[in-house]
């Protein structure tokens, strides 16, 4: 709890400093807070603190939460000068972001379905306002308004279906419905079905996963980029813990009933994500389309419910979260000095800028699934997994895609070492620095010895 | 004895993390750094005692939870591509000198970088070490392509890395596969040596390893790549491919390939000889028509291993034993061919066959070093190449005599295209552009020395080389064959 109380007081004590004018307070308050929550969050660990039966901070909860705060703390660090140019209130945008934070801890560690809406529409709301902030941008407002739509289009399928399945158990209580289920496993109210599919639905959305990710293209475009960072991220490993805890834990007696429809989304998501990332001439839609892809991925570990399908899920997160930091920060720095986010404006940036083409570089190696990097364990545990009941198809399938995902990945690294460009020098500042230094250090760190992390929670 | 072999394996990562930083010195400090991983390697063989045994053994913990372990040694089979490799690598280190390539530190770095991948690849005794260590190797080797190639590199080197890299993922499906049949759930090679599959499994092991090592060897369909990629790589990348890396795929298929699923092999080897054949006959007919030397070469390349490929497919210990032999001399034959074109490159700018000749005339050392190498390269007695092919060709005759008729083609087609290239390219009259043609000096001289020296050596005494695998090849024909029997 003192988790989100300390966010949710930053965020006020950021709004306050923005009002009376210190902006030079802004991000080291900021700062300050989140290292305050993120040392709450780590010396919470394995107290399991349950709190009237609506929150529980087990390690899950926390291993989550931590990962989004640092996620968080990360995206801050690239905040310099960058907010400045749009707004005069740029304490807003803090705010913002902290509040969207706070609902975020609360998605990852809900024990009662009531909570589960209450943190999303938090997060979301703070996003809708966030993707729109541009108020004289076209695109930022055309995101905005889009994703406001579609986002209360999919909470009205959550909503629904959280008030179907109370229909069916009585009870919005997680472990109460647990507890239905295994108690009625032959005779489940048939308003249980429904409202399950429907409660997929809804969370499909939020996490961009197809047939229902339409919306992320354009709202990642649309939306300033480290907003985008920050969705794609932090957002969508809150969307899957979110899921997971109610999918793996809650409604996992019913397995054998929403993994078939699971396993098409997995597929399909995989298929668009990559194939519609493959013809994109634009870097920052790439990026939006294989976080489809990433979602599909992510996916696997619902597929085949294991006692390590939540910690895979936390190693999956935990590389794209950094990889992706990387890619933005990069994509910040060059749209800065060339006014463009295609390809193109990557051209020749090896030569010049051997740091931040060797930090991109490895980012594209790890969401690849190169060995030596995060991504290749968070994609290895995620075959692992799914391989556990020998569904080599789906695996072979993920592999053609994962081929693909290869060549355009690929792109971005051709563009800076092997074609020749305008040669800009990037300013980078210190902050970017640290961001990509640190990302980097993470990402091969995982890479090499994953061990730390394997077996958290 | 076992920091030895870690020492052998992460000397050339330090030598990479440390030429990264030396600016224009960088190649003087590669090759300090490849010497010391040759003499380290003498230092390994002369230890080493040649039997069935697997020595230098190290095996530590590395992420546990997942079984994997860093579970390396050397065997007589690894012996020979650890050498293979570290022999290679300080001649194609030295090979480059002469060239001003854009950031130096960069490219032998990635050198040094791809050479302890390879290491990996050849003393893996742990199957997801292997498939790290496979990666580890593809990744220096596609920058060193990409960045310092040819105009037309980007799209070659597309083209080889999403070739080569389904090969790999679809290796790695295999090895998880392999890893959930075994009880112990680790990647030790003992425990899937001992695993007992059914005969369905084996046929979706064995296509799923081998489409990796087709790929990288590369065997006819799967060679595409190849031609092109060779000759769009700058000089020292073709060699790694073509000296070392492809002997990657080679020596999978004997370390993991024929001890884990013989009944697949059982079933589907004859399919892999004759893709070998076809290969070997196609390629060599392809080579005919070239008209860039670089590709002849390249072509002929793919003619050898195919040979090499169906010999191991043969199952039996000549078979074997002349693969081993001649990995050794096609790496140190076809890095001889590629240099002395990146020679005539250098000084002409051009490597088409029809605008060059009478080179002999001005550089009269080259055409003897060149010469000597086209005879290793078409197995002349008393070459390299010799004892390497004429084990494998009884080997396959052992198989079946209608095979050993076609891939015998190899030895009569390489003969005619090789010694029509070197008449070409070395005699009849000069023209414009070779009448004054430079011959070799300095480094030059000296990497040509040591190839024509090797070729010889290993040609007229090839019996400490075939001796130190024996006991190793045998022991493994024995497995399988037992296997093979236990399963009936």
């Amino acid at each position: 709890m003192n988790i989100i109380i300390t966010i949710v007081v930053t965020a006020l004590a950021v709004l306050y400093a923005g009002l009376f004018k210190a902006k030079k307070a802004l991000l080291p308050l900021t700062l300050v807070g989140l290292l305050i929550s993120l040392a709450f969050a780590v010396t919470a660990w394995n107290s399991n603190t349950v709190y009237y039966g609506m929150m529980e901070m087990d390690n899950f909860a926390i291993a989550f939460s931590s990962l989004t705060i640092l996620g968080t703390i990360f995206i801050f660090l690239l905040t310099q000068n960058y907010f400045a140019k749009d707004s005069e209130n740029v304490a807003e945008y803090y705010t913002l972001i902290l509040f969207a934070l706070s609902g975020i801890v609360i998605m990852v560690s809900y024990t009662n379905m009531s909570m589960l809406f209450i943190g999303i529409e938090i997060m979301s709301v703070a996003l809708y306002i966030l993707a729109g902030i541009r108020k004289s941008n076209f695109a930022s407002n055309e995101a905005s308004l889009k994703y406001f739509l579609m986002g209360a289009f999919s909470t009205g399928f959550l909503l629904f279906g959280i008030t179907l399945v109370y229909g069916a158990t009585g009870s919005f209580s997680l472990h109460a419905i647990n507890q239905y289920l295994i108690g009625n496993y032959q005779a489940v109210s048939p308003l249980f079905y429904p409202g399950v599919i429907l409660i997929m639905v809804g969370l499909c959305f939020k996490i961009g996963a197809a047939p229902f990710h339409f919306w992320t293209p354009d709202v990642y475009e649309g939306a300033p980029s480290l907003i985008t960072a920050f969705m794609s991220t932090v957002v969508k490993t809150a969307g899957f813990a979110a899921f997971l805890r109610l999918f793996a834990g809650t409604f996992a007696p019913l397995h054998d009933f929403w993994m078939p429809p699971l396993m098409a989304i997995v597929c399909i998501t995989l298929f668009i994500g990559n194939i519609t990332a493959l013809f994109q001439k634009n870097f920052k839609r790439m990026l939006a389309y294989s976080s489809i892809s990433h979602a599909g991925y992510l996916l696997f570990s619902l597929v085949t419910l294991t006692a390590n399908s939540a910690n895979n899920v936390m190693v999956y997160a935990a590389a794209y979260t950094f990889a992706s930091i990387i890619a933005f920060a990069v994509l910040i720095l060059v749209k800065q000095k060339t006014g463009h986010d295609n390809f193109e404006s990557f051209n020749g940036l090896g030569k010049r800028n051997p740091l931040v083409a060797l930090a991109l570089t490895i980012a594209m190696l790890s969401l690849a699934g190169i060995p030596l990097t995060a991504g290749f364990i968070g994609k290895y545990l995620m075959f692992l997994n799914v391989m556990n009941e020998y569904q080599v198809y789906l695996v072979a399938f993920a592999i053609l895609n994962a081929l693909v995902g290869f060549y355009y990945y690929l792109r971005v690294i051709v563009a800076m070492y092997f074609k020749e460009g305008s040669e800009v020098v990037l300013e980078t500042p210190v902050q970017y620095k640290v961001v990509l230094i640190l990302s980097v250090i993470i990402t091969i760190f995982l890479g090499v010895y994953p061990t730390i992390i394997l077996n958290l929670i | 004895m076992e920091q030895l072999l870690i020492l052998l394996i992460f000397l050339p990562v330090i030598g990479a993390l440390v030429t990264a930083f030396t600016g224009n010195a960088a190649k003087h400090v590669a090759l300090v750094f490849a010497v010391a991983s040759l003499a380290l390697t003498a230092v390994v063989a002369g230890q080493f005692i040649p039997d069935a045994s697997t020595q230098f053994v190290v095996n530590l913990p590395w992420i546990q939870d997942l079984g994997i372990h860093f579970h390396a040694g050397i065997d007589g089979i690894s012996l020979i591509t650890v050498l293979l490799t570290n022999v290679l690598v300080p001649i194609i280190i030295l090979a480059s000198y002469q060239h001003n390539y854009k950031s130096p530190a960069g490219f032998f770095a990635l050198i040094l970088f791809m050479q302890a991948g390879l290491l990996v690849v050849f003393t893996a005794m742990d199957a997801f070490l292997f498939y790290i260590g496979w990666e580890a190797a593809l990744i220096p080797i596609y920058f060193i392509c990409a960045i310092w190639g040819g105009k037309d590199r980007i799209k070659v080197n597309m083209k080889f890395f999403v070739y080569t890299i389904a090969g790999s993922l679809f290796m790695l499906l295999g090895i998880i596969y392999l890893y959930l049949q075994n009880p112990a759930h680790n990647f030790d090679i003992q425990a899937f040596y001992q695993l007992h599959l059914d005969p369905v499994q084996q046929g979706w092991i064995f296509w799923s390893f081998f489409i990796a090592f087709a790929i990288k060897m590369p065997i006819f369909p799967f060679h595409t790549w190849q031609p092109d990629t060779y000759t769009e790589a700058p000089a020292a990348g073709t060699m790694l491919l073509s000296g070392i890396m492809l002997k990657m795929g080679i020596y999978g298929v004997i370390r993991w390939l024929l001890p884990i699923v013989p009944a697949g092999v059982q079933e589907w080897g004859n399919t892999a000889i004759i893709l070998s054949i076809i290969g070997i006959v196609y390629a060599s007919l392809i080579a005919f028509k070239q008209k860039d030397a670089k590709r002849l070469i390249a072509y002929s390349s793919i003619a050898h291993v195919g040979l090499i490929s169906a010999g191991i497919f043969a199952l039996n210990t000549q078979g074997m034993q002349g693969a081993m032999i001649q990995m050794l001399s096609h790496g140190v034959n076809v890095i001889g061919l590629f240099f002395v074109l990146d020679i005539i490159f250098s000084r002409v700018k051009t490597n088409t066959i029809a605008e060059l000749g009478g080179i002999a005339k001005s550089a009269p050392k080259l055409a003897i070093a060149f010469l000597i190498i086209v005879l290793g390269t078409v197995a002349l007695p008393g070459t390299n190449g010799f004892i390497g092919e004429f084990l494998l060709l009884i080997g396959i005759y052992q198989y079946n005599i209608w095979a050993v008729v076609f891939a015998g083609l190899t030895v009569i087609f390489g003969a005619v295209y090789m010694f029509r290239l070197y008449q070409n390219i070395m005699l009849g009259k000069t023209n414009e552009l070779t009448v004054g043609f430079a011959d070799i000096k300095g480094t030059e001289q000296i990497v040509l020395v040591i190839i024509c020296a090797l070729i010889i050596v290993l040609g007229v005494y090839p019996k400490p080389i075939l001796h130190l695998s024996e006991a190793s090849v045998q022991q493994l024909l024995e497995q399988v064959n037992q296997k093979l029997t236990s399963v009936k």
